[in-house]
């Protein structure tokens, strides 16, 4: 016979009251385990989509610059010791130490287009990374497939009266138009898109790259660190976030994590006061059980230790059911909110966290009572003496 | 041999206008191997001292010495301590813990103890044995007559072999045959050298003590010492 077996036998004994503990702490713990698990998903959900929205991370040559003024006249600028970019440099971005963050690296070359009067920039990009990066780009046609075959944007098309198959030249080579982008309202309308690697042999460009566009999977990434990293790698490159983009993804994702906090803390507040209230009017029901306790020789501490060991088992077992329960609802809560298909399986953290979690809630808001019942003076607990 | 010494012993409740004076002053010695019952109406004090020599309630004025310790002058953990290895309860009422079984009620007092889980069960079972319950061990207390909890009261009370056992009104529940019973069994571990101070009404259950104290108005107001008129040989028959 231990103190352990009191608190076992007690709990044994008023089911109700353990269930009605149990069920308190578990609406708490559950509550916040989904909300955790259902803002974790959004948050994946969110980076995941606004990843989808276009590069953060745009590498340009490095340049010197010389601003030209004269007599209060902006004559332009001027930019010299133009360092190139290198193809091969690209496969370095590959091996940065965040290279796990890195979804696409999709490089560009121009060139322009003199037809009459008319002049349009050509752009050498790969198909496959841009694309990638650009998944609002809708084509009347096809992608190019062949190196003869070229993409017209919605403005190119209509300043060069190019429609799907229409042929056209540039320097002398000519090329096919396989598909006519749908306008979206950016710079892509007014190029003309061929492959890379005819792009550098037709501009005399071979083994050399303009720019290089990056998305990078921002869901917790260091953004700054992986532009340091790829400075390091490429010295001869500039290496710029697009910090609006970036922050902007920083913002929604910490908007997202202060209401969960806030709301958490809300949950695990009402958690705790449904765990005082049942476990004061416990102690007062055990007023004279705990007299016999006292009288018989227990003292404070063994008394508070049985107390608060009926209330770990009890919020040990609730965290352990709030959790499954929390999961559940995340689960289905996630699957209403998003279409998110991203694979579920036990957290180990989440689990452990919501554990602790409900035991340390179960001790704290079971500490006052404990106190109060170790308190009692045994002649007034027990009435007849 | 001054065993239990109550020592200008005063009892107060509450405060001004409230105020209300439980016991006067009580000076009494109980000398060991005693048995004494404590007499009076109702609201004479007699729980009230019970709980005062028991180390329960502390009073307002005056000392509680017990084997030539202070009692109430130590701390509240150590006189727990004191309690648990000194003194044996039996409540009214039986005062038993519903949810668990005889055997464990009855180890309660050595469930904060070092020994051995084998040794308790062998203490508690030896204690059950002791007042004839060994076959019910294993019930709950809702499971057997009153007698029977009364006894299962008593055994929790001899469980760790305190030299003193305190009783308030142990048959106040019970009718006369377990009255009798559990009066008979208070009798022989007084013979076996328990220190037993008894609260009654009864005037059949005060004759099996050696002293009689009857308490008025919160004093003493007659110490009856008592030549054993053996009742319980009358309640065997």
């Amino acid at each position: 016979m231990k103190l352990h077996n009191i608190a076992m036998n007690n709990l044994r004994r008023r089911k109700g009251k353990v269930v009605l503990l149990v069920m308190g702490l578990v609406v708490g713990v559950a509550a916040v385990v989904a909300l955790v698990a259902t803002i974790t998903a959004l948050e994946q959900d969110v980076a995941h989509k606004m990843d989808e929205f276009g590069a953060n991370i745009l590498i340009t040559p490095k340049s010197e610059s010389l601003a030209m003024t004269y007599g209060g006249l902006n004559l332009g600028g001027l930019a010299f010791d133009l360092k190139e970019i290198s193809q091969k440099d690209l496969d370095k971005i590959r091996n940065i130490p965040n290279a796990a963050n890195i979804r696409t690296v999709s490089p560009k070359i121009f060139g322009v287009l003199e037809s009459g009067q008319i002049k349009s920039l050509v752009a050498g990009v790969d198909f496959d990374a841009e694309t990638s990066l650009k998944k609002w780009w809708k084509v009347d046609g096809a992608l190019p497939e062949y190196e003869d075959e070229i993409l017209a944007g919605a403005e190119a098309a209509r300043r060069f009266a190019l429609k799907k198959g229409s042929p056209t030249r540039i320097k002398g080579e000519t090329f096919h138009v396989s598909g006519v982008l749908e306008s979206t309202g950016s710079q892509d309308d007014d190029l003309l898109f061929i492959a890379i690697p005819v792009a550098q042999k037709l501009f005399n460009k071979q083994g050399m790259v303009g720019m290089v566009e990056i998305a990078a999977l921002c869901h917790n990434c260091p953004i700054a660190d992986i532009v340091a990293q790829i400075s390091a790698a490429i010295p001869s490159a500039k290496v710029t976030a697009v910090q609006q983009v970036v922050q902007g993804r920083i913002d929604t994702l910490q908007n997202f994590r202060r209401f969960s906090l806030a709301v958490a803390g809300l949950v695990l507040l009402v958690g705790c006061m449904v765990v005082f209230v049942t476990m004061m009017a416990s102690v007062n029901e055990r007023t004279r059980e705990i007299g016999i306790f006292s009288a018989i020789g227990f003292r404070k501490s063994h008394i508070m230790r049985i107390i608060l060991l009926e209330a770990a088992l009890v919020s040990l077992v609730a965290g352990i059911i709030g959790y499954a329960t929390g999961m559940g609802g995340a689960r289905l809560l996630v699957s209403f909110l998003t279409d998110h298909t991203s694979h579920w399986s036990m957290d180990p953290y989440l689990a452990a966290g919501s554990i602790v979690l409900a035991v340390l809630l179960g001790l704290l808001a079971s500490f006052y009572p404990a106190l109060a019942a170790s308190r009692m003076e045994p002649s007034e607990a027990l009435r007849t003496f | 041999m001054s065993y239990i010494i109550a020592d200008g012993v005063r009892k107060e409740f509450g405060e001004g206008d409230a105020k209300v004076v439980a016991v006067k002053r009580i000076d009494m010695t109980i000398e060991q191997g005693q048995f004494i019952a404590i007499m009076g109406e109702s609201g004479a004090g007699k729980s009230t001292l019970l709980s005062l020599l028991g180390g329960l309630l502390s009073p307002t004025l005056g000392k509680i010495l017990i084997g030539g310790v202070d009692i109430y002058s130590l701390n509240r953990d150590k006189l727990a301590d004191f309690r648990r290895e000194y003194i044996g309860f039996i409540f009214q009422s039986f005062q038993l813990v519903p949810y668990l079984s005889v055997v464990e009620n009855v180890q309660l007092p050595l469930a904060v103890t070092h020994h051995k889980e084998s040794a308790k069960l062998a203490l508690a079972v030896g204690a059950l044995e002791r007042v004839g319950l060994k076959d019910k061990a294993f019930r709950l207390p809702n499971q057997i007559s009153g007698g029977e909890q009364e006894r299962v009261a008593i055994a929790r009370a001899i469980v760790n072999e305190p030299p003193m056992l305190f009783a308030d009104e142990p048959t106040g529940n019970l009718d006369s045959r377990n009255s009798a019973e559990v009066m008979n069994l208070l009798k022989r571990l007084n013979s076996e050298g328990q220190t037993i101070v008894m609260v009654t009404h009864s005037n059949h259950n005060a004759l099996y003590a050696d002293c009689i104290v009857h308490i008025a108005d919160g004093e003493i107001g007659d110490w009856q010492a008592q030549k054993s008129a053996e009742p319980w040989k009358t309640a065997v028959m």
